[in-house]
């Protein structure tokens, strides 16, 4: 076994990155993700990287996608509102179909919000945020060894789709400590025939770009770009499953959110409450499948979130809506306590 | 154990030092000692003294926090009560100074009070499975930050290596050279070695000087790995 390291979440993601190959870090501050700027300054320039703290989140995003352009692995991060401003340079990103790895460590919201921990972005994550008609593949980890682990597999997605991959943490996985341990790291890679590499006069230049002067081929590329992302939709989806043999409610959350929603599936089920859980890893693409099969033995969900409500939505939609489904939540920052959630799985059981 | 009048924790952002801080402040109370014990971290948002608000408040040890700390306002504020611990010598003060150099700019301020009195401890807080200061060389790197930027020198070190939850006996044996070569390069004596109450236990009459820690329960433990201390609060 590798030796085990005590490690902040925020941490983990930086030296996975690293791990992962990446040697490009362009960011521009902000709480609760600043260990991660914090780590690269350090590293970086010990092993021949680049750490650049840009002028603003809009810059940082725009030497992303330069960087990305010559096909090396690059990644930046930040924080909801940073997010926000990062999202004209994910569209770009996602037009000219290159490669990126984008952490967002979410905060409360909407507007400045505030510091403490959130989920209230999934939907921008899921369902875009820039503009356009694009996807990211969107991770979410649960745990400090999974901020290591799907940072390694955010790159290698990345790569194998042309595509965005996010991290989508929260504040507090972001802050917490954990031993985690990197075992030899799976690190795929990938032929870059598309790269901005010079030609050295040897063979036609390479276009990274997302303007289309026709409307008819910047249609052609949406077409294709879809097909794509329809393999990643039949073959990438990930998520957990946990004492959901014999579950007749199924709880469903992500992230830090899934840790609350454990404890009190174990307090349910210690006074007799049939209950599982699932966990989503990947957001997008959302696990519809297991959903649906969830549908067919479950009478009811419960959608657990530090959000308004946004993921319910996917449930809704996966289990086609042939069973009810529930909101236990907390906003702004705060968290729902294990008690909140059991509390939601004993109305459930009544039918309520 | 012997106390100075004020006792400072600082070092590498994440090396525990507020768990330490609030262990020996209880510590100390326990010893019938009046205690303040005072939050002068300017870095961290989460995860601060004052979570433990309620266990330091039942053993009467009284504790001095930014206005602002687990707000939503990130600003680096300290509040003007925290100079009772350089000026009131009555008490037994404690400070938990924030991560890193950035962190212990703070503490600058009162080091001229701190320096005049000379009644003081400042403890390097050291754990050798944090991935950045893994090699004693690079906490000592760490250390020369620290006095570089608040203008003192450290004049102690605590063992603090733990894998948190994962902790046993032999993570704290095995982390005893890096500890002794951490000592021998900067010339400063182990204060103590801090190990969970349950670990602390197993340790007793192999390491001298063990500092029993209790740990806060977090909302996000997972069912495995609820403390192996019983917790003192939750």
């Amino acid at each position: 076994m590798a030796q085990r390291v005590l490690m902040k979440g925020n941490e983990a993601i930086a030296e996975a990155a690293i791990r992962a190959g990446c040697r490009h870090y362009f960011g521009y501050p902000i709480t609760p993700q600043t260990e991660i700027a914090a780590y690269m300054a350090k590293k970086m320039p010990k092993i021949g990287g680049v750490f650049l703290q840009a002028e603003s989140e809009i810059a940082s995003i725009n030497m992303v996608y330069g960087a990305a352009a010559t096909g090396c692995r690059v990644m930046t991060s930040s924080s909801s509102p940073g997010i926000s401003l990062k999202s004209e340079g994910l569209s770009y990103i996602a037009g000219s179909d290159i490669p990126a790895l984008v952490v967002n460590v979410q905060r409360g919201g909407p507007g400045l919000g505030g510091i403490q921990p959130s989920q209230s972005d999934y939907f921008q994550a899921t369902k875009g945020g820039g503009h356009g008609d694009y996807r990211m593949i969107v991770l979410a980890p649960a745990s400090v060894q999974e901020m290591a682990s799907l940072t390694i597999k955010g790159f290698n997605l990345a790569d194998k789709y042309l595509m965005t991959s996010m991290i989508l943490a929260d504040g507090t996985i972001g802050q917490m400590m954990e031993p985690i341990s990197f075992e030899e790291a799976e690190v795929e890679t990938y032929e870059k025939p598309w790269a901005l590499t010079g030609t050295e006069g040897k063979r036609k230049h390479n276009i990274v770009n997302s303007l289309y002067l026709q409307p008819d081929a910047l249609e052609k590329k949406n077409f294709e770009r879809y097909e794509r992302y329809k393999i990643v939709e039949e073959n990438e989806p990930m998520w957990e499953e946990y004492m959901m043999e014999d579950a007749e409610i199924c709880v469903v959350a992500f992230g830090i959110a899934s840790r609350v929603a454990k404890n009190a599936v174990v307090a349910a089920r210690n006074e007799g409450i049939k209950v599982g859980l699932i966990r989503p890893i990947t957001l997008w693409p959302f696990p519809k499948k297991a959903l649906r099969a969830a549908a067919d033995k479950c009478k009811s969900f419960i959608s657990v979130e530090l959000s308004m409500g946004q993921m319910i939505e996917d449930i809704q939609l996966a289990t086609e809506c042939l069973r009810p489904v529930t909101l236990c939540n907390r906003a702004g920052g705060m968290i729902p306590s294990p008690d909140q959630v059991l509390e939601s799985i004993r109305k459930a059981q009544k039918g309520e | 154990m012997n106390h100075k009048r004020l006792t400072l924790f600082a070092g590498h952002y994440g090396s525990g030092k507020t768990n330490i801080a609030v262990n020996y402040a209880l510590h100390l109370a326990g010893e019938g000692k009046p205690v303040v014990i005072a939050d002068l971290d300017i870095v961290n948002p989460y995860f601060r003294t004052k979570d433990s608000a309620a266990v330091l408040e039942k053993a009467g040890v009284a504790l001095i926090s930014p206005q602002y700390a687990n707000s939503n306002v990130d600003l680096p504020a300290l509040p003007a009560e925290s100079y009772r611990l350089v000026q009131d010598k009555s008490i037994y003060g404690i400070m938990d100074i924030g991560g890193d150099d950035r962190g212990a700019y703070a503490l600058g301020r009162y080091v001229p009070a701190i320096k005049e009195e000379n009644n003081y401890r400042m403890v390097f807080v050291a754990n050798a499975s944090r991935p950045l200061t893994r090699t004693p060389e690079e906490a000592l790197e760490v250390m020369r930050e620290i006095e570089a930027a608040c203008g003192l020198r450290f004049t102690d070190i605590i063992n603090n290596t733990n894998l948190a939850s994962e902790t046993t006996a032999q993570t704290v044996l095995d982390s005893l050279p890096y500890i002794e070569e951490l000592s021998r390069l900067s010339g400063l004596p182990i204060f103590a070695t801090t190990a969970v109450t349950a670990v602390a236990e197993m340790l007793e009459g192999k390491i001298p000087e063990v500092l029993p820690l209790q740990l806060q329960e977090k909302y996000f433990d997972l069912p495995s790995q609820k403390p192996m201390s019983r917790p003192l609060w939750g």
